[in-house]
């Protein structure tokens, strides 16, 4: 019953508790109400069982109903039983009723008689769940549980049997349920193919016509002669029919279930289920609803008698035929003359409905996921060839509007197949092929071949009558085929995609495992020019093509190598293909391409040949040496003396894919080295001077990358590459190549005899002009350079006058992180200088460095605390500026928990500057950063030590902070430094120690720890504040002794 | 009887080494030997290969099997139309089939694509030439369909001053632009391979003579 009641009855889905008033509901009703009436005398016993809750609802039922067996009261009725608590089993007050058993459900029904029927609506309506009332929540198993635990009570067994029994009624009820749907009943799918042939004769373009046109949304035919897919069948539907009205309303989608017809949302969007939901009343039939809907059709129905339809169908049948085959000899007729119109006529002959067909089910359901392209691609077809015959009918201008007719049933029975097809794209193959894509940076859009078929190029058909050739033709008609289709706009996508649609590219890469040179050539032709779309370069690698490319290489025909080259080029441009090239050997044959002797000098024209073979071999190269891995591949296939070879060639057109894979490459250290040390560099600096920008660019791009050796850049600079790279400056239109160049600048820039050449040749001018209007990968660059630059003081008074701080304080606000790291950078290095400083802090830029202390970036936090070290020292007023940030002075102690080293350091040293205020010394110590130094201590870090070590020595001048750090434990670690290698460290501990030493336990710590020895080693340095703190460290530990002698002796 | 053989051969190899190109004496000496051999008993008939011989040839030699063009290649062998291919046609032959150059190879085969030799290439004779070239669809009305579409598309490709037909310049300018359409009506040059593996063998002789 439960089932039964929750699936299979219709409730009314406007109000929540109302039973629809609907042929099924009634006969299950009418079970319901015979099952209780009967129950109190066939079931006794379970009938007094007592329900764990008691069914409730509004009766209309009165006590005058009621006879003996009850106690009546007024308007109240009671039953002379009671339960264990002493309820009444039956407690009627007018219109409530509540009822505890089954014996007075049936009795209750008897009395009344008439109204049975409402009764047992209004009881199941207002206990939807009555079995639950009944049997508590326990579901059978947990029943079956109790009943074996409880050693059979005799009331468990009761409730046993009542489960039985009203299980038995669930079935019934089901049995009625889904016997309404097979039932040949009022709407059978017989009965609707019936009607929908009748309608569809109504169908044409006349001006008598009733509808425009009448179409299934699904071909396919269930074995139960219903259209609608299984699930929905569940719920009664038998098909969904689209229906153009001559109405002005839109086309009305159409569900036609066992219980009638309504409308419902259509297939816009998704399958979802939203869709399907009805939208309007149930009617009878169709031509109801159609009447209702659609004016015209009701008023031209009338005009029409109905019952005259079937005997005319007929004769609209035959003319059909007829009509057909004398337009099929007309255009024959004309067949010479129009190529395209011809093949369209073939497939006329196609009779795409019946191929539909037999296609359907494979694509409906059976396997979602896997249909192949294939199969789509001849749906599609017959879908197109759909089409075609519309136009054709259309296009001859047939004065009877039958064929149209015809014609235009088929058009859009097909469309509602190719929609459905549509929907299950996204869930299907598809999706697959994204997944498998690995996020790939290149492309992989989606598959667009949906969205294409409203109208065919004219070029889609020559093209598929071509490749129709092409899969029957010897070599002879193969090569001709394959040069006619190399007609074709190759770099049009509509071209692209047909050559796959049609199922081209099988052919063609078919066409690259045979022995005909030609054939492979003329086919490597078309798939170099196609494969430029990334949809056909994901086909090309799914069909295996890169493979039979890759194993082309080893041909003997040059021409052939190079096609293949050029074309695995082309297709490499994804990571599973790059993937695929070295997985199957390319790599290596590739680096072995590049094997020609490039004398220059002797250039005959098998020598051009060879010069062509390793140009493409390296265009493919650098298509490949994308991937890490291939890059090492070409490493271990000795490719990197080939390229240094090439790069010595005379033809720019050589030099850009050499030039190209090793800027590429120069991402990893061994071909780094290898760029140095092979001696590339001095033709890389010779190319920067290059009239071919993109090879300008690839240079500077290798030379930046390269140059992040020191070695690198000397090389640079010794082969003059420094001037040709500011005069690069200039072309500031080309961002890529100002991209390039500035990064090579950049990376130049670090060493400082570079800094010095670029000075002479005033790039710092050029550069400051560049800090505006720039994409951030040239800003980052730039900014960077003027960082490294920055780094001589003269250039600081250069980068003033040229106005470059206003500029990069803008930068400042950015989000990019490698720009803030080099900014902050910059700016810091600009606030060395004491007139700079009153700019930056006129424009409140160590604010903005502060707020940047909360960049998530490390990097940029320990940048900018860098940068705030000289500000706080060349700042005027600095300590009131520091605490004029609110919370600025507790943000930068927090830092001291970062587990970064650098940043820690940077802080330290901000520290230090910091507590030269006392005031802000004051409040860093009561945000508690005496603690936080000293948990530092014991760290290894010889730059951290240094700045740790500066400021604990700053910050042992405030009050008891010595004394502090000495309870802390630092002084221990701090000895430890002097044993450090760094002589800066040194001094920084030394100080530290100085100050440590003004309290006497300190002292005694130290001395205990062995610091008088290194001190005193350290008095010697030449270094004269590393000398003097560690004499005064001495002294005052000296000092301690001498108090404590005096004290003994006196 | 050998050694004034050998200088007869010899002069005539130097004769003919100045009239054909591609070739040094030594190369052609080889090929008349070669020519003799092939003759075998029929030399004394006189004139020099016939028919079957040369279709011999080309089947083992050269791996051409197609009986309607070896006989196109006959025809493009024997200039003077003889029904023989004379010494001197058959080192001219081969000097074409092995080393010639573009432009003479395009007028190779343009002579043995114009089957009655009056300078242009009708759509009749590519029809004869490429009607094999598809595989039949046994569903097609017509059959030849496919072939006669082949044939616009080769008129449409070739057919530079649109009189329907493809002269020499025609077909001239179409393999300059597209040289694959060298051999477009069928095969009428041999293999690189079979190139290589002979001239190995048939050059290779007198060099371990020497």
């Amino acid at each position: 019953m439960g089932v039964a009641l929750s699936r299979a009855v219709q409730w009314d889905s406007s109000g929540a508790d109302k039973l629809e008033n609907t042929p099924l509901n009634k006969a299950m009703l009418s079970e319901i109400l015979l099952f209780t009436e009967e129950f109190g005398a066939r079931h006794p016993q379970e009938a007094k069982l007592v329900f764990r809750e008691p069914l409730q609802w509004k009766t209309s039922l009165e006590a005058s109903d009621f006879k003996t067996e009850y106690d009546i009261s007024g308007e109240s009725v009671m039953s002379q039983e009671s339960d264990k608590e002493g309820r009444p089993l039956l407690h009627l007050t007018p219109p409530d009723i509540t009822v505890y058993t089954f014996h007075h459900l049936s009795n209750l029904l008897q009395l009344s008689e008439d109204k049975k029927m409402k009764e047992v609506q209004a009881c199941l309506a207002a206990n939807r769940d009555p079995l639950k009332k009944i049997l508590g929540s326990c579901s059978a198993a947990v029943l079956l549980e109790e009943w074996e635990e409880d050693e059979l009570g005799a009331e468990k067994e009761l409730e046993m049997k009542l489960l039985n029994n009203l299980k038995e009624l669930d079935t019934k009820l089901l049995n009625i349920a889904v016997g309404q749907i097979t039932r040949e009943g009022r709407l059978s799918p017989a009965a609707v193919d019936g009607e929908v042939d009748q309608l569809k004769s109504f169908c044409g373009t006349g001006e008598s016509r009733v509808l425009k046109s009448v179409r299934y949304t699904s071909d396919y035919v269930f074995s139960n002669g219903c259209r609608s897919p299984p699930w929905r069948q569940m719920d009664g539907e038998i098909c969904s029919l689209i229906i153009e009205t001559c109405d002005t309303e839109p086309t009305l989608f159409i569900t036609c279930s066992t219980t009638g017809v309504f409308l419902h949302e259509g297939l816009i969007g998704d399958v979802d289920e939203n869709s399907y939901k009805t939208k309007s009343n149930v009617y009878q039939d169709l031509v109801t609803l159609l009447k209702n809907k659609s004016p015209h059709f009701a008023q031209t129905i009338i005009e029409q008698a109905i019952q005259e339809v079937p005997s005319e169908k007929f004769q609209h049948m035959e003319t059909v035929d007829e009509q057909e085959t004398g337009q099929t000899l007309r255009s024959y007729d004309r067949r010479e003359k129009n190529v395209p119109e011809k093949a369209r006529q073939q497939h006329v002959q196609d009779k795409p409905g019946a191929r539909m067909k037999k296609f359907e089910p494979s694509l409906k359901w059976k396997n979602l996921g896997l249909t192949s392209s294939y199969d789509k691609v001849e749906v599609k077809k017959a879908g197109r060839s759909g089409e075609s015959k519309n136009t054709l009918a259309h296009g001859s201008k047939s004065p009877a509007s039958d064929s149209k007719k015809r014609a235009n049933f088929s058009e859009t029975s097909l469309q509602g197949c190719r929609s459905s097809q549509k929907i299950k794209t996204p869930g299907g193959a598809d999706d697959f092929i994204e997944s498998s894509s690995e996020g790939e940076e290149d492309e992989e859009q989606p598959d667009r071949r949906a969205e294409t078929t409203t109208d065919l190029p004219n070029e889609y058909w020559q093209i598929q009558k071509l490749v129709k050739y092409l899969k029957g033709a010897n070599q002879t008609a193969t090569v001709i085929v394959l040069c006619s289709l190399r007609d074709f706009n190759l770099v049009q996508e509509t071209c692209q995609l047909a050559i796959r649609d049609v199922g081209g590219l099988e052919v063609l890469i078919n066409l690259l495992d045979t022995d005909e040179i030609r054939c492979k050539i003329g086919s490597l032709k078309i798939l170099k020019e196609v494969c430029c779309n990334s949809q056909i370069r994901r086909a090309i690698v799914d069909l295996g093509g890169l493979q039979t490319m890759v194993s082309i290489l080893d041909s003997s025909d040059k021409e052939l190598k190079c096609l293949a080259a050029e074309t695995i080029a082309n297709v490499a441009k994804f990571r599973r293909a790059r993937r695929m090239v070295r997985q199957h050997g390319g790599i290596k044959r590739l680096v072995e391409l590049l094997n020609c002797v490039p004398d220059g000098a002797s250039v005959g024209a098998e020598q051009e040949r060879d010069m062509e073979v390793a140009r493409c071999g390296a265009l493919a190269l650098w298509s490949c040496s994308k991937s890490t891995r291939n890059k090492e591949a070409i490493r271990r296939a000795g490719g990197i003396p080939l390229l240094a070879r090439l790069l010595r060639s005379p033809q720019k057109n050589m030099l850009i894919p050499a030039v190209g894979t090793l800027q590429e490459c120069a991402s990893e250290r061994s071909y780094r080295i290898a760029i140095q040390t092979e001696g590339m560099i001095k033709d890389l600096v010779k190319n920067l001077s290059s009239d071919n920008q993109e090879l300008q660019m690839h240079c500077a791009s290798a030379i930046f990358k390269c140059a992040e050796d020191k070695q690198t850049r000397d090389l640079v600079r010794q082969y003059n590459g420094l001037k040709p790279l500011v005069m690069l400056l200039n072309e500031a239109e080309n961002k890529q190549l100002l991209a390039a160049t500035t990064g090579a600048i950049w990376k130049c820039s670090i060493s400082m005899e570079n800094v010095a050449k670029f000075q002479e040749y005033k790039a710092l001018e050029t550069l400051v002009g560049l800090l505006k209007d720039q994409p951030e990968e040239v800003l980052v660059n730039v900014v960077g350079a003027l960082g490294e630059c920055a780094q001589i003081p003269e250039n600081l008074v250069t980068i003033r006058k040229c106005g470059g701080i206003q500029p990069l304080i803008n930068l400042l606000i950015g989000t990019n992180q490698a720009l803030l790291v080099n900014v902050t950078r910059a700016v810091g290095a600009c606030a060395t200088h004491p007139e700079n400083m009153t700019i930056i802090d006129g424009l409140d830029a160590v604010r903005l460095l502060w707020s940047l202390l909360k960049n998530p970036n490390p990097e940029v936090q320990a940048s900018a605390a860098w940068a705030i070290c000289p500000c706080i020292e060349n700042a005027k007023d600095a300590g009131e500026m520091v605490r004029s940030f609110v919370g600025g002075l507790e943000l930068i102690v927090k830092l001291l928990k970062s587990p970064n080293k650098d940043v820690l350091a940077s802080v330290c040293a901000a520290i230090a500057k910091i507590a030269k205020d006392v005031e802000n010394l004051a409040v860093i110590t009561d945000h508690g950063v005496v603690p936080m130094l000293a948990s530092l201590t014991n760290t290894m870090d010889d730059k951290l030590r240094r700045y740790l070590a500066e400021a604990i020595a700053r910050c042992c001048t405030w009050g008891s902070n010595c004394v502090s750090f000495g309870d802390a434990g630092v002084v221990a670690p701090l000895v430890r430094y002097l044993r450090s290698k760094d002589p800066l460290v040194h001094q920084a501990t030394a100080r530290a120690l100085f100050q440590l030493s003004k309290d006497p336990r300190n002292c005694i710590t130290m001395h205990e720890h062995g610091v008088v020895k290194p001190l005193v080693d350290m008095i010697g340095s030449t270094d004269e504040v590393l000398q003097e703190a560690a004499a005064s460290c001495v002294a005052n530990i000296r000092h301690l002794a001498l108090v404590y002698d005096k004290a003994r002796y006196r | 009887m050998s050694a004034m053989r050998r200088k007869l051969i010899q002069n005539l190899a130097n004769n003919m080494c100045k009239q054909v190109k591609h070739f040094n004496t030594v190369e052609v000496e080889c090929l008349i030997r070669l020519f003799n051999a092939l003759l075998g008993e029929q030399r004394k008939v006189g004139h020099g290969l016939d028919r079957l011989n040369f279709r011999h040839i080309l089947h083992n030699t050269f791996d051409m099997t197609d009986r309607v063009r070896t006989e196109l290649l006959f025809r493009a062998f024997d200039k003077d139309n003889d029904s023989y291919i004379s010494v001197k046609e058959w080192v001219e032959g081969l000097s074409l089939f092995l080393r010639g150059t573009l432009e003479e190879k395009i007028k190779y085969c343009f002579d043995v694509y114009d089957l009655n030799g009056d300078g242009y290439i009708s759509r009749e004779e590519m029809f004869h030439m490429l009607k094999d070239s598809l595989i039949r669809q046994p569903t097609e009305e017509d059959p030849d369909e496919g072939v006669k579409d082949l044939v616009d598309i080769a008129v449409k490709k070739m057919d530079y001053d649109h009189d329907g037909k493809v002269s020499f310049a025609d077909f001239k300018s179409t393999v300059r632009e597209e040289n694959l359409l060298l051999e477009a009506f069928g095969n009428c040059l041999p293999h690189l391979k079979r190139i290589q593996s002979f001239e190995q063998q048939a050059f290779q002789e007198p060099q371990e003579l020497h």
